[in-house]
């Protein structure tokens, strides 16, 4: 506060030189505000994001050949792919699940990656595509909900923070973005879930799942979902399905991250390593089967792979 | 403008302007430490242009950052980051924290989203609550704070060395103890030196000199660094953390 008196209200040496800098021309790449307070936003320094393309006559071909679109995993700069997300309403919120595996090509990049971007205390997006992609638009997203908050003295719609970003993806429809996101939370209408892509697709559900596993996530999902579960039955199935996708797709797996939004903000309930949920399950917590959930220890003595042990002795 | 190309074959342009320089840089955060270290060699194809050209840079007393994938775009990469740093410096008084230089690193390669900087970060140093860090960004600035991260020509060989002896992947303890959570600075050093060691052994595009950077939190004592051969300090400031360079030569065929 002191400083901004000062600024405004001095007359002294310092402050006249800042008001001669303010009428200088901004250069082009850089403004005057990225010397101050606002040294750190990078693209941000003009207050809207502002991005350097190279000069040929069709940028996103240049992009296209030089970056992995997934379909072709030879060229150089390798932008991190494949995932399983799934988020779905019910009566005690929305549960949103996601796996951790980044791949590059057929490298495993990263078994860590945090695929649930917290924009706020009561939203969550999922991150599906373009890591990086996700990552910016869903931070700058929340940059745009606090604004949102201070001059509305009230928190925005999941539908109006959905539709910002799809708005804003859209504008760069065909310069190469990748996403495919659901944007959760709770507001005024209660629980709200929307999907949300770099197409310019929104849609406003109750259940989607996104990424290379999602048919595998959906498979169990689809099984198990209806809208009066409990809370306990709800983490369950969402663990349960991220498991199944990196169970079944080579490009999912290693850990299940798993949040539950409520009317109060999101709560996460944990992590759980895929392998230790195929041999031990998802240990000590409510919901839990009490055992593995591989399919050889459901199957055991059921099948011809391994018999029942009457037929074994025969 | 006349016309000086003949149009009677059809020609294929493109503009190339990435190449690979090879090499590969690795970093790993300890308790209250954090190791930064990368080769030194620059080739193209297969013949080598430098058996000296630095991939890890001192950036503050508490960051130092290592870049690795097209040299050109390292270095002014580097260069942006470092200009930035420098005016934050002039505006604030003081030096960035590490979390925030990890955002303007995020910021700065998604800034060229379109035309992205073909570079793999990976950031490390100490955190203003005292302990080791070790961010890794991809070209154009998903991040993530790891404990251990190589990226680069041999980062399929060195990361997995590393899940192992770092992580402890797939090993079990023996019978009545743990793994222990985070590794003395001098078992993580000679961890490194293995490290690169074998990358040298086994890929073409790595070799000839070895550049270990060590950033000590505010009070830790030299403990695990004072018996190092040929350790040279850099600390510039006297905000308590502490900026360390070892080199190590290593093969050169």
């Amino acid at each position: 506060m002191n400083s901004l008196i000062q600024r405004y209200a001095g007359s002294s040496a310092a402050s006249q030189q800042r008001r001669n800098v303010s009428t200088v021309d901004d250069d082009d790449e850089f403004s005057d505000a990225m010397w101050g307070s606002e040294a750190g936003f990078g693209s941000l320094a003009k207050g809207v994001p502002s991005f350097m393309v190279p000069s040929v006559p069709d940028p996103a071909a240049f992009l296209r050949l030089h970056t992995d679109d997934h379909a072709d995993p030879s060229c150089k700069i390798k932008i991190q792919h494949g995932t399983t997300t799934l988020a779905f309403r019910f009566q005690g919120g929305v549960i949103v699940a996601v796996d951790s595996r980044a791949t590059a090509g057929s490298y495993v990049a990263s078994g860590t990656v945090k695929k649930v971007i917290e924009i706020n205390p009561y939203l969550l997006g999922t991150m599906a595509g373009g890591a990086a992609d996700c990552q910016y638009w869903e931070t700058y997203l929340g940059m745009h909900c606090r604004l949102h908050e201070l001059r509305n003295r009230e928190r925005i719609s999941v539908s109006a923070a959905s539709k910002y970003l799809s708005n804003l993806v859209y504008s760069y429809k065909g310069m190469g973005l990748s996403m495919g996101t659901m944007i959760c939370g709770w507001d005024k209408t209660g629980p709200a879930l929307f999907y949300v892509d770099s197409d310019g697709t929104r849609l406003k559900g109750d259940l989607f799942s996104v990424g290379s596993g999602s048919t595998f996530a959906y498979g169990v999902l689809d099984q198990g979902y209806r809208w009066d579960l409990t809370d306990e039955e709800a983490q369950e199935l969402g663990r349960r399905s991220i498991y199944a996708a990196g169970h079944r797709d080579a490009f999912s797996g290693n850990t299940c991250n798993l949040y539950h939004v409520k009317e109060h903000g999101w709560d996460f309930i944990g992590n759980y390593d895929i392998t230790t949920l195929h041999y031990d399950g998802p240990g000590n917590v409510s919901g839990s089967p009490g055992h593995g959930y591989g399919y050889e220890i459901r199957v055991e003595g059921q099948t011809s792979a391994n018999p029942p042990e009457v037929v074994a002795q025969a | 403008m006349p016309d000086t190309t003949s149009l009677d074959h059809p020609a294929q342009r493109a503009f190339n302007p990435y190449t690979e320089n090879g090499g590969t840089i690795l970093a790993i955060a300890g308790a209250d430490f954090s190791v930064i270290a990368g080769d030194t060699r620059q080739s193209e194809g297969y013949s080598i242009q430098t058996r000296y050209a630095p991939k890890v840079f001192q950036l503050t007393d508490r960051a130092v950052l290592a870049v690795n994938g097209f040299a050109a775009d390292g270095n002014m990469f580097v260069k942006k980051v470092k200009q930035r740093l420098e005016w934050y410096r002039h505006a604030h008084s003081k030096d960035m924290p590490l979390r925030a230089i990890a955002r303007l690193i995020q910021t700065m390669l998604y800034g060229r989203r379109f035309f992205p900087y073909y570079v793999y970060n990976i950031l490390g140093g100490i955190e203003e609550d005292g302990t080791g860090a070790v961010y890794s960004f991809d070209p154009v600035g998903s991040y993530e704070r790891e404990a251990c991260r190589a990226a680069g020509a041999a980062q399929s060989l060195v990361q997995p060395f590393l899940d192992n002896q770092i992580y402890f992947k797939n090993q079990r303890p023996a019978h009545n103890t743990s793994h222990p959570v985070h590794l003395p600075l001098a078992t993580v050093l000679s961890i490194v030196i293995d490290s690169f060691t074998g990358a040298t052994e086994r890929h073409i595009e790595v070799g000839d000199g070895l550049e270990i950077y060590v950033v000590l939190a505010k009070g830790r004592g030299l403990h695990g660094l004072e018996g190092v051969r040929g350790v040279q300090e850099l600390t510039a400031t006297d905000d308590g953390e502490r900026v360390f360079v070892v080199r190590r030569e290593l093969k050169k065929d």
